[in-house]
């Protein structure tokens, strides 16, 4: 999806992209030809080669953590596709790098400025559903129709799977309404079509306050015209159904505080909770979530939606995930380490940053 | 072009409003049967053209309609190209080369042009792209094709990079191979005005999301009525429901008050949704 980025931050009113790096020379080749942006195959000299104040990094997954330290270790703001690291150390240690250097951070979970999604959450916030005792979260879409793969998406040990493409949405849906939870058991791993790689991700998720959760995902699911993510949620005064068009409230007892949420049904759709973007490409989402980073850089605000740490959180069910395949239970690691720190960042470190600015430049990767 | 074009999301599962309701739009449209009977219905209330994507199922669409010549005499098609499910898909398994290359109707192509490790001549870039749209394009062999869209998903990915060659590509091939006229589908309806002024296309056809809710209108409502107001350009209005979140007669009133409309392109599932717009559209557009 580094393309899709590129068109869409490159038509980012308040962003000059100063260059863009890939590994096919075709493809930089025509870009360069007839975009006119500063192509590169290295990554390395592109970063050494002009001023870049921020970078977004799309690339397949295992890349990510070398690719977001060198970035962080220049000084520079990242927005990194999802899934954030395969392995939660790196994603742990970058997050507080991050911090440390004062870097705005995001990383790609758009459904996060899905307005409806943005709903549910806010409903969960105002405790709409009281006690909250089950989630669900799901997603089915037809990418792997046939019994074979060629990219990186089908190899396991850079990140492809089900797990890390499609069941990590629903997963950072779960992390971002419920925090982190406690431990994943019962998973199953299963194939349909491939050979290396899991086609089926289910398993139960338990958080330390009582809430239950079950993730159910497929992605040879050719009934689906495309990828849909849908999550439910039980609660003692009620349910909501939330995907990314429509969001379906039942409520026992209605709340004051909401009192667009009367008793019983109330559905809310896209068409009427939807803010316009200044520039769509494939969706609202994919617009917001990068003008929301660009403008957290602008605003020097280095906590935010998706932000290295809130992500990390979401790498640690995934790794939880992977490593119950045998479907025993297992508990997440590093619950004690990825407490954010005090975020009030190194005293002058936002005017040595001010010095250092020489208007916006964005470098893509 | 006609005030009144026929669109096809309802016949493949498209709503933007409703998961469900496409689902259930999906599953009415499974036979080609039943699109042929919708199709038969707009067509006899007088909407005659059908703007559809290149989606693989209209290809029973056009065999039926060029099977039966006398029936549909007054029948033309709009293809919207390409349908992007297809490739997004098959990017996502083969990569972007390997996807274009299933595309190609003659694969040697991209092979010979890539051969060696020799950059992409402009010649290649020309070649891909029209070699592409004569894939598309062959399902409506024989029949009377007009129009020629670029999808929106193309358009505003290319729009976005500053690709602005590709639409001249696209326009002087459709033009020069099927006599067409070049049309444009954008979410960035004010902005993409711009890039085809940029590239000498000139009072181009542009359709785009159209609504009194502003729905997908990206730069906001107020800038397309200021387009709309002072820019040169045949304008066609799709989603002028909202999917459904408008009702149809607050939606074309508001339309039918814009200046600069040449067209709105709709879709409907019933014979009674297909007669009252046109109906409302009578009323609203009494001069048209």
């Amino acid at each position: 999806m580094g393309l899709s980025h590129f068109s869409i931050i490159n038509a980012h009113d308040d962003v000059k992209v100063v260059g863009v790096c890939d590994s096919s020379g075709y493809i930089l080749d025509v870009l360069g030809k007839y975009t006119g942006v500063q192509t590169y195959t290295d990554a390395g000299k592109m970063l050494e080669s002009s001023d870049v104040e921020a970078a977004v990094i799309s690339t397949p997954s295992k890349f990510h953590a070398p690719m977001v330290r060198d970035c962080l270790e220049r000084g520079i703001h990242v927005f990194c596709e999802k899934p954030f690291c395969l392995d939660p150390a790196d994603s742990r240690a970058l997050a507080a790098l991050a911090q440390e250097r004062g870097l705005v951070t995001q990383v790609g979970y758009h459904n996060r400025h899905l307005s409806t999604f943005r709903e549910a959450k806010r409903l969960l916030e105002n405790k709409a559903l009281g006690r909250v005792t089950h989630v669900l979260g799901e997603a089915y879409g037809p990418v792997v129709l046939k019994p074979k793969g060629g990219t990186w998406r089908s190899k396991k040990n850079e990140g492809g799977g089900a797990l890390y493409d499609y069941a990590a949405h629903p997963a950072d849906l779960m992390t971002w309404y419920f925090g982190r939870p406690e431990s994943v058991s019962g998973t199953v791993l299963g194939k349909v079509l491939s050979s290396e790689t899991e086609d089926e991700v289910y398993t139960t998720v338990k958080w330390s306050n009582g809430i239950s959760g079950q993730l159910s995902v497929n992605w040879s699911d050719e009934s689906e015209r495309k990828m849909t993510t849908r999550v439910s949620i039980w609660g003692t005064n009620g349910k909501i159904v939330v995907d990314r068009q429509e969001i379906r409230v039942y409520l026992r007892a209605a709340d004051q505080a909401l009192s667009d949420y009367p008793n019983g049904w109330t559905v809310r759709y896209t068409t009427e909770l939807t803010g316009e973007v200044d520039f769509y490409v494939r969706g609202e989402e994919y617009s917001a979530q990068l003008d929301t980073w660009v403008n957290r850089i602008a605003r020097q605000d280095i906590q935010g939606e998706a932000d290295f740490y809130q992500s990390s959180v979401t790498d640690e069910l995934l790794f939880a995930i992977i490593n119950s395949a045998d479907g025993a239970l297992r508990t997440l690691e590093g619950a004690d380490e990825t407490v954010r720190g005090d975020t009030s960042g190194e005293p002058g470190f936002w005017d040595r940053l001010k010095q250092r600015r020489r208007g916006r430049g964005f470098k893509v990767a | 072009m006609d005030n009144l074009l026929f669109g096809d999301n309802q016949f493949f599962g498209v709503n933007h409003m409703s998961e469900d309701k496409a689902r259930a739009q999906a599953m009415r449209f499974q036979s080609t049967d039943a699109i042929m009977s919708v199709l038969d219905d707009a067509y006899d209330a007088g909407v005659t053209t059908f703007m559809c994507t290149t989606h693989d199922r209209i290809s029973d669409i056009a065999d039926r309609v060029r099977q039966n010549p006398d029936r549909y005499d007054r029948q033309s098609f709009y293809p919207c190209m390409p349908y992007a499910h297809k490739y997004s898909n098959a990017m996502a398994e083969a990569g972007i080369f390997g996807a274009i290359k299933q595309f190609l109707p003659d694969g040697g192509f991209l092979d010979a042009a890539m051969r060696g490790g020799r950059s992409l001549a402009t010649k290649d870039i020309e070649g891909i792209i029209t070699l592409l749209v004569d894939s598309e394009m062959k399902m409506f062999s024989g029949l009377d094709t007009p129009v020629v869209f670029l999808q929106n998903v193309v358009v505003d990915f290319l729009l976005g990079m500053g690709f602005n060659d590709a639409f001249r590509i696209f326009a002087d091939h459709v033009s020069a191979k099927y006599g067409a006229e070049p049309g444009f589908i954008t979410m960035n309806m004010p902005r993409l005005l711009d890039s085809l002024d940029a590239v000498g296309i000139g009072n181009p056809i542009v359709c785009s999301n159209i609504n009194k809710l502003g729905f997908r209108m990206s730069g906001g409502i107020e800038s397309y009525l200021d387009s709309l107001e002072n820019r040169r350009f045949r304008a066609i209005a799709m989603s002028i429901f909202a999917s459904g979140a408008i009702g149809p007669y607050e939606a074309i009133e508001w339309v039918a008050s814009l200046p600069n409309i040449e067209s709105i392109v709709f879709g409907a599932s019933s014979r009674a949704n297909i007669e009252s717009t046109v109906e409302l559209v009578r009323k609203f557009w009494p001069a048209r």
